[in-house]
């Protein structure tokens, strides 16, 4: 069994207990423990079930590789599944529990799957479940989507809070062990901004689990005067809990930092997510150890080496009271002799490798420990737990030599740089074939936005493994990355460890090398996604030869893991079954995250209220105020009614609109864009910009004009006025502000740049408000000032003056068919001047509307709206706005578009009004069909809606529609069917419903 | 080719497995071939598989300078629909979706196609009428959809936040045959069925370029030797650029990274597919318990398949603020595929200004869910050598003409 | 995400601050051009796999529209100039000329 021993765990406090629930069990561990280290300590070896045949699965590591100690933890608003017991730090008050079994994790009826195992090959699924075919949506999908997934899913909106942090470094250094520390001190040294970081809460790595010394004191010692050292500098910058989450283009860093996972009731944020700018990032990411392929390396109580390692000197935990190692090279010895020196037994150490370990293996044997050279593991017995091993010869086909009683493997198939950040943003690798591993190729690093490296490997990561070769490489590696970030680096020795005299590794793919099939079923390399040696060699002989292939065919290094245990050595197996050299196999590609970050973490402080900008009018208070139903226009929120007394939307906008067309209504216009185009040739550029003349436009005056893309189509609308003589004021749509004036931008910096026209947009330097309907002149001469008399300021004329005591330009412009006059004000006064007009306007029972009544008045009116009538495929001739493009001008954009033979066809759908016959409204998006179908048997139309409303005025639907030649068919009757199958029979007409003579608001 | 079925799997577990035979031939190229297929992803694996199926064409090379299946086929977020707004649009991709119902069956391959429905969330007035229109359109195209309100989405979407602050769910069009496939299953069936009808796969071989005569091609060169062929079909997605430049044309196409993502998997929690354009981000859970979730594409040209942090941000807050639940959930990959995007959106079924050379492209966003109908459509062309009903609108002439297909129109601008 | 240097504010600035434009250099065709010099105007796209001379506007800083040269492959930026010429300067040329020798665009190199 698994126990906490009465010596060691460097990591803990024993002073301070820590409460923890496991699977309703209440456990305890002490200050310092990660959760799998606790668990350990309570003899929970067993944690969770496998993805696809629900084996039971034990802990196999002591980092962020693990792939089966996998844990939904906490609860409702801080539930989280899948959360690692190996990067997990214990906690008063933890609560967790295993997952992906039912209804235990000690009796898991999915298990039947383990049964039928050999029924379940890799890619099964491909091969099956097709017949009947509505079986595999209603019958085999669901069993499948039960029995995978992992976690349960979170019910409830999250309770804790994220932020982001922008930060810019020289060098960035990834990984906090002996490597990066050195890295960090050396690139410091030059003066370069650093900041180092670390995944986990400690600094230094794995190598003080194994003790020696640096430089003549212990490697603690030499680690704690490094950090003090570093923390003294004023240009290092340290966060450990930090994960080095993804690079990306052009030196961008992600910080994955845990501010509070282990303090879960601290004030703050939970997740700190760094996105970091480095001139060099330094990846001192570390090795992860291979598992062996041997039948049963998946039974709990199989672990890698160094993680057992770690668990009794970190954590003071036995994996067991029996463990047999089984190695090919040196390190595991290191776990044997540990073990030994903790008091507990190794019975034999198998070394797959026939000439067997240096002078680590002499020290074990001089310890007393049995070792036995070119040996394996034919198969591990036990089912939850491992019982025993059968000894094999490496060389042969697994016949048992000898079975060994033991509780726990320990097991080392040779080490793996960490070389995901190298790779993310398209470092190549090399395969080492002394060591048996890929590492990080430094003729082809990746490279930054001068085309030079901007990644620098360091330590482990960079293939070498030997301390003095580890604490060489890191000096150098941040000298060169301080060098490369444009300092100078001050040259320092590498410090010395003491050196150890290892033997070669020997690459063991498979225990025994000539394991049968019955074996290889038994020999996994994705743990958590149920991946054996039989699958990877089954997909190639099917032909899914190539790594992608495999990896999709069989899921290997699919997992939660994302590989980190399974990826060379399922590369090795399928290399092996197609006879080629690892390297020609190639590898998968790396992507961002290294290891899962939160959702919540990457969002961020966006969320509700402050998803996105909220953009407000100076007058959106009183519209709060006042019961404004919103709706969202762009980031805008405009009100879309004022109910009142519990009235419905419809009520209200039939109110709003009676009280305007009668006496007096008032709309919040601020959010119209206003863009200022001024300068000796800014006639000249308007007549380019829109279809109209505007250059002849007086001094003034106002002009309705069109503006299309240069590919033809209506992009936007609005009223220009002419200020004087140089200067226009243009009105765009609330949507087109910012994209018209980036519009007029690009064609004056890109195309006309000799052209002296300056834009500005002053959309939000101005409240505007239109005042609309019969009463409107006079509520403005109550207010007093300006002569807004016909004669003093007739239709589609402006004029600047005071209103009442506001500084005032008034337009004479109307979008409802109403006496009208929008009045901008400085956007300072936007809200007092409302509140005048509505004082002022009492006695004419003034009433806000909102964006519903302003639409249907212009619908009642015929005017058109960019985004109903238009949609991006409809130019201004569809819309019979021919008088709206001048004939004298030989350019305008969009003019040559609109010479094409499709659009300048008069064979095109064109705007119409339509009155259905019984009054009844017409539904949004209905289409016109037409006889027959076409060649796809799709029936044909000939024309669509693009407005329709209830018009109170009018007191019947009325509606805009593109119909084929329509304006050629007046007084013709068409059908128009609804979605729930009736017909609606609709007559076409002008589509001025409301005042065709302009006579309402020429007055 | 032996049949697969559940006999089959247990007549081979008697033997471990060890008589399964290959799923498609590696061979060597032969001198020449009736017709070319240049690219083997879902869309010319299955122009070929049509090409012989539908007439009898089989005298096929498709080749591949990769792994086939091994582009954006195998890179996107598998979903499948069809409730396109403009007819042809919705023409191809319902042809597509309903051969998807049977192409398991088709290719003796499970594909996995799940027709779990797929919503499309309005959340805008403005997106309110435009989902309205695609459903009136959708009911002329023989395209079943339904414009449903924000009850039955919530009953369809359990996880989803109806009352965003910002963004509140206003309804959702949605199409209960929509749904979603294996992506590398496609390909992977369709190699399969292409090589049993002795059709050549040639995984590895680059083109290197187009040999012409006279305006006509007459073959390619290849990193395998040259290869003669009649006729061409250039089915190449992201690289179409490059192999239009070999054969002596340009194409109104741009080649940009589209961003996606995938969670951890957890439990089953959503079964439909949920689209929002308003906040931009997409999301369904795969069979595995993945949640798959698709982002947006750069502004710029880019042929790096790398993915980037602000896109991922940008896709993943609209995500929690739809689907509030996913705040704790974590990312475990993301990454970056390679679309070529035409001038209006909507790809390019159609003749090239050489003779014999057939082009399938710029399907942007929407390509695996069209895979089956743009092969159907492309074999047609190929065969006959001019365009059929399907893809009748989709020639390059277009651009000229100013007969765009555009389907942004209808608020769904992501695919 | 990329970096790009705004050649009008000076500015170094992520991506983020900036508006893609699409490919530089275009001729513009106006009425009465021929259709396919109107179609390679609007649509017709180099969409090289190498080095890309294309548009940017400083959309969240200064505002200024400018040029950039790309490579498509690595992302390298070999420079960003003024919007207001029909062809990127000598030393940027020489630059690119550099790295990728043998490079060219349409009717320069």
């Amino acid at each position: 069994m698994s126990t906490r021993l009465a010596s060691g765990g460097r990591l803990l406090n024993k002073g301070k207990a820590v409460e923890f629930t496991f699977n309703g069990k209440r456990l305890q561990g002490y200050e310092g423990d990660t959760l799998a280290s606790a668990l350990l300590a309570n003899d929970q070896m067993m944690v969770g079930r496998s993805f696809k045949y629900h084996r039971p699965r034990g802990i196999v590591a002591s980092g962020a590789e693990e792939p089966n100690a996998l844990f939904n933890m906490g609860e409702g608003s801080k539930f989280e599944p899948n959360q690692r017991a190996t990067t997990t730090e214990l906690f008063h008050g933890l609560t967790c529990a295993s997952q992906n079994h039912w209804p235990s994790l000690e009796f898991d009826v999915g298990v039947v799957n383990n049964y039928a195992a050999r029924f379940l090959p890799a890619g099964f699924y491909y091969k099956t479940f097709m017949a009947p075919r509505a079986a595999w949506k209603h019958v085999f999908e669901p069993i499948v989507r039960q029995s995978a997934g992992l976690g349960k899913a979170p019910k409830d909106r999250d309770a804790d809070r994220y932020e982001h942090f922008y930060a810019f470094f020289d060098v960035v250094v990834v990984g906090g062990g002996i490597a990066g520390l050195i890295a960090a001190k050396a690139a410091g040294a030059s003066g370069a901004k650093v900041l180092l970081m670390e995944q986990t809460a400690h600094w230094g790595g794995r190598t003080p689990v194994d003790g020696g010394e640096i430089d003549g004191v212990a490697v603690e010692d030499f680690i704690a005067s490094l950090v003090n050292e570093l923390k003294a500098m004023g240009n290092v910058t340290m966060r450990n809990r930090m994960m080095g989450a993804g690079v990306y283009d052009h030196g961008y860093v992600l910080g994955y930092e845990r501010v509070a996972d282990h303090t879960p009731n601290a004030v703050g944020p939970r997740h700190r997510m760094w996105r970091i700018r480095a001139s060099q990032i330094v990846t001192a990411t570390g090795a992860i150890e291979r598992p062996l392929s041997f039948a049963g390396n998946d039974v709990p109580g199989v672990m890698l080496a160094a993680a057992v390692r770690d668990y009794v000197m970190d954590y003071g935990v036995s994996i067991g009271d029996r463990t047999v190692v089984v190695t090919n090279n040196d390190d595991a010895y290191r776990t044997a002799i540990a073990l030994k020196n903790s008091g507990l037994e190794v019975p034999v150490i198998l070394d797959a490798r026939a000439s067997g370990g240096g002078a680590l293996a002499d020290e074990a044997r001089a310890l007393g420990i049995r070792v036995e050279n070119g040996k394996g593991i034919a198969k591990v017995k036990g089912g939850k737990r491992v019982t025993g091993v059968a000894i094999c010869a490496q060389a042969g086909e697994g016949s048992t030599l000898e079975e060994i009683k033991c509780d726990a493997v320990a097991m080392s198939g040779g080490w793996s740089p960490v070389v995901h950040l190298w790779s993310h943003c398209g470092g190549k690798l090399i395969w080492d074939d002394a060591q048996a591993h890929f590492r990080p190729d430094a003729s082809c690093a990746p490279t930054n936005q001068n085309g030079e490296g901007f990644v620098v490997p360091a330590g482990t990561a960079n293939g070498p493994l030997g301390l003095n070769a580890v604490l060489a490489d890191a000096v150098k590696a941040g000298e060169s990355a301080a060098k490369a970030a444009g300092f100078t680096p001050k040259s320092v020795a590498a410090p010395q460890g003491v050196a150890s005299d290892e033997a070669a590794m020997e690459p063991v793919w498979l225990m025994p090398q000539g394991a049968g099939p019955k074996l290889r079923m038994k020999a996994w390399l994705d743990y958590q996604n149920d991946v054996k040696v039989s699958d990877v060699r089954l997909a190639a002989q099917e032909g899914y030869e190539s790594v992608e292939h495999t990896k999709r065919y069989t899921t290997l290094g699919m997992a939660t893991d994302q590989g980190k245990l399974s990826n060379i050595n399922g590369l090795a197996t399928l290399a092996g079954q197609l006879n080629a050299p690892i390297p020609a196999v190639g590898t998968t590609t790396f992507r961002p995250p290294y290891h899962p970050v939160s959702f919540g973490a990457i969002a961020g402080e966006a969320r509700a209220e402050t998803f996105q900008p909220v953009r407000d009018t100076p007058i959106s208070g009183w519209h709060s105020e006042n019961n404004a139903f919103f709706e969202p226009v762009g980031h805008w929120r405009r009100p879309y009614c004022f109910p009142r007394n519990g009235e419905s939307h419809a009520e209200a906008v039939k109110r709003e609109i009676n009280q305007t067309r009668n006496s007096l209504g008032m709309l919040d216009a601020s959010t119209l864009g206003k863009l200022v185009v001024s300068g000796p040739d800014a006639g000249k550029f308007l007549d380019m910009l829109y279809t109209n003349m505007m250059s002849t436009l007086k001094v003034g005056k106002c002009r309705y004009g069109l503006m299309c893309s240069e590919n033809g189509f209506l992009i936007d609308d609005g009223v220009v006025a002419r200020i004087d003589e140089e200067t226009f004021l243009c009105h765009t749509t609330t949507g087109g502000a910012e994209r018209i004036h980036g519009w007029m931008e690009e064609w004056l910096q890109t195309e006309w740049w000799d052209w002296k026209v300056y834009v500005a947009n002053v959309t939000e330097q101005y409240a505007q408000v239109a005042v609309v309907g019969p009463n409107a002149r006079k509520v403005l001469e109550k207010l007093g000032g300006m002569d807004v008399s016909k004669e003093a300021l007739a239709f589609m004329e402006w004029k600047d003056g005071k209103l009442g005591d506001f500084d005032a330009r008034a337009y004479r412009i109307s979008f409802s068919g109403e006496l009208s006059y929008e009045i901008a004000v400085p956007a300072s006064q936007g809200r007092a001047f409302w509140d005048a007009l509505l004082e002022a306007g009492a006695e004419f029972d003034v009433m806000p509307y909102g964006t519903e009544a302003l639409h249907v008045m212009r619908a009642e009116k015929g005017f058109i709206m960019i985004g109903d009538e238009t949609d991006g495929t409809v130019i201004p001739q569809d819309l019979n706005m021919q008088w709206a493009i001048s004939k004298k001008k030989e350019d305008y954009l969009g003019k040559r578009a609109q010479e094409r033979s499709f659009m300048a066809s008069a064979d095109r759908w064109k705007l119409v009004g339509l009155e259905t016959l019984d009054g009844a409204v017409i539904p949004d998006g209905a289409y016109i069909p037409a006889a027959g179908e076409n060649a796809n048997g799709q029936r044909n139309v000939q024309g669509r809606i693009t407005s329709t409303y209830y018009s109170p005025t009018m007191d019947r639907g009325i509606a805009m529609a593109l119909v084929h030649r329509g304006p050629d068919r007046m007084g013709e009757v068409l059908d128009i069917p609804t979605l729930d199958g009736t017909v609606l029979k609709a007559k076409i007409v002008d589509q001025v419903f409301y005042d065709k003579d302009g006579e309402k608001q020429n007055v | 080719m032996r049949r697969y079925s559940a006999f089959a799997i247990a007549r081979e577990a008697a033997r471990f497995h060890t008589g399964w035979e290959r799923a498609w031939r590696s061979p060597e190229p032969k001198k020449k071939y009736d017709v070319i297929i240049v690219g083997a992803g879902g869309h010319g694996l299955a122009t070929a598989f049509y090409l012989g199926k539908n007439f009898g064409i089989t005298n096929v090379a498709i080749i591949e300078k990769g792994w086939l299946g091994g582009g954006n086929t195998g890179r996107n977020t598998t979903i499948i629909r069809s409730n396109y707004l403009q007819d042809p649009s919705a023409a191809l991709y319902e042809k597509a979706r309903s051969l998807y119902e049977t192409m398991s069956q088709d290719l003796n391959y499970n594909v996995m196609f799940s027709p779990r429905g797929v919503i499309m969330l309005a959340q805008t007035e403005h997106e309110v009428r435009g989902y309205q229109r695609t459903a009136h359109a959708n009911a002329l195209q023989g395209v079943p959809t339904e414009f449903i309100g924000p009850e039955r989405v919530k009953e369809l979407v359990p996880i989803i936040n109806l009352n965003g602050p910002r963004y509140p769910v206003l309804g959702g069009l949605w199409q209960a045959r929509g749904g979603t496939g294996r992506h590398d299953a496609v390909a992977w069936g369709y190699a399969r069925a292409c090589s049993d009808m002795g059709m050549d796969i040639i995984q590895k071989c680059e083109v290197t370029g187009v040999r012409q005569e006279a305006g006509k091609v007459t073959g390619v060169d290849t990193t395998k030797g040259p290869i003669d062929c009649d006729k061409l079909g250039l089915v190449v997605a992201g690289n179409s650029g490059d192999l239009a430049n070999m054969a002596g044309f340009r194409l109104p196409m741009e080649s940009v990274a589209l961003q996606a993502l995938v969670s951890e998997p957890i439990k089953p929690c959503m079964d439909v597919v949920v689209m929002a354009n308003t906040v931009h981000g997409y999301m369904s859970q795969s069979d595995k318990g993945e949640m798959v979730i698709g982002g947006g594409t750069d502004g710029f040209n880019n042929y790096t398949q790398r993915g980037s942090f602000h896109h991922v941000e940008e896709t993943v807050r609209a995500l929690v603020e739809t689907f509030p639940m996913v705040s704790r959930l974590k990312m475990l990959r993301q990454w970056g595929g390679i679309v070529d995007v035409t001038g209006d959106r909507s790809p390019v079924i159609g003749k090239t200004p050489l003779g014999n050379c057939f082009i399938n492209a710029g399907w942007g966003t929407g390509g695996f869910k069209a895979i089956p109908g743009g092969g159907w459509a492309t074999a047609e062309l190929i065969a006959k050598g001019e365009p059929g009903p399907l893809s009748a609108e989709f020639g390059m002439e277009r651009f000229i003409e100013g007969r765009f297909i555009d389907e942004s129109v209808a608020a769904g601008v992501a695919h | 995400m990329l970096i790009l240097e705004c050649p009008y504010c000076g500015v170094k600035g992520e991506e983020t601050e900036f508006h893609a434009g699409g490919e530089a250099h275009l001729k513009r065709f106006g009425p009465g051009s021929e259709d396919a010099d109107f179609e390679t105007y609007l649509f017709m796209r180099e969409n090289p796999k190498g080095v890309h001379l294309e548009r940017w506007r400083h959309a969240n800083g200064c505002g200024k529209w400018f040029h950039a040269a790309r490579c498509t492959m690595t992302l390298e930026v070999f420079g960003s100039y003024s919007a207001q010429t029909f062809e990127p300067p000598k030393e940027i040329k020489d630059k690119i000329s550099a790295k990728r020798p043998g490079w060219s665009w349409r009717n320069f190199s």
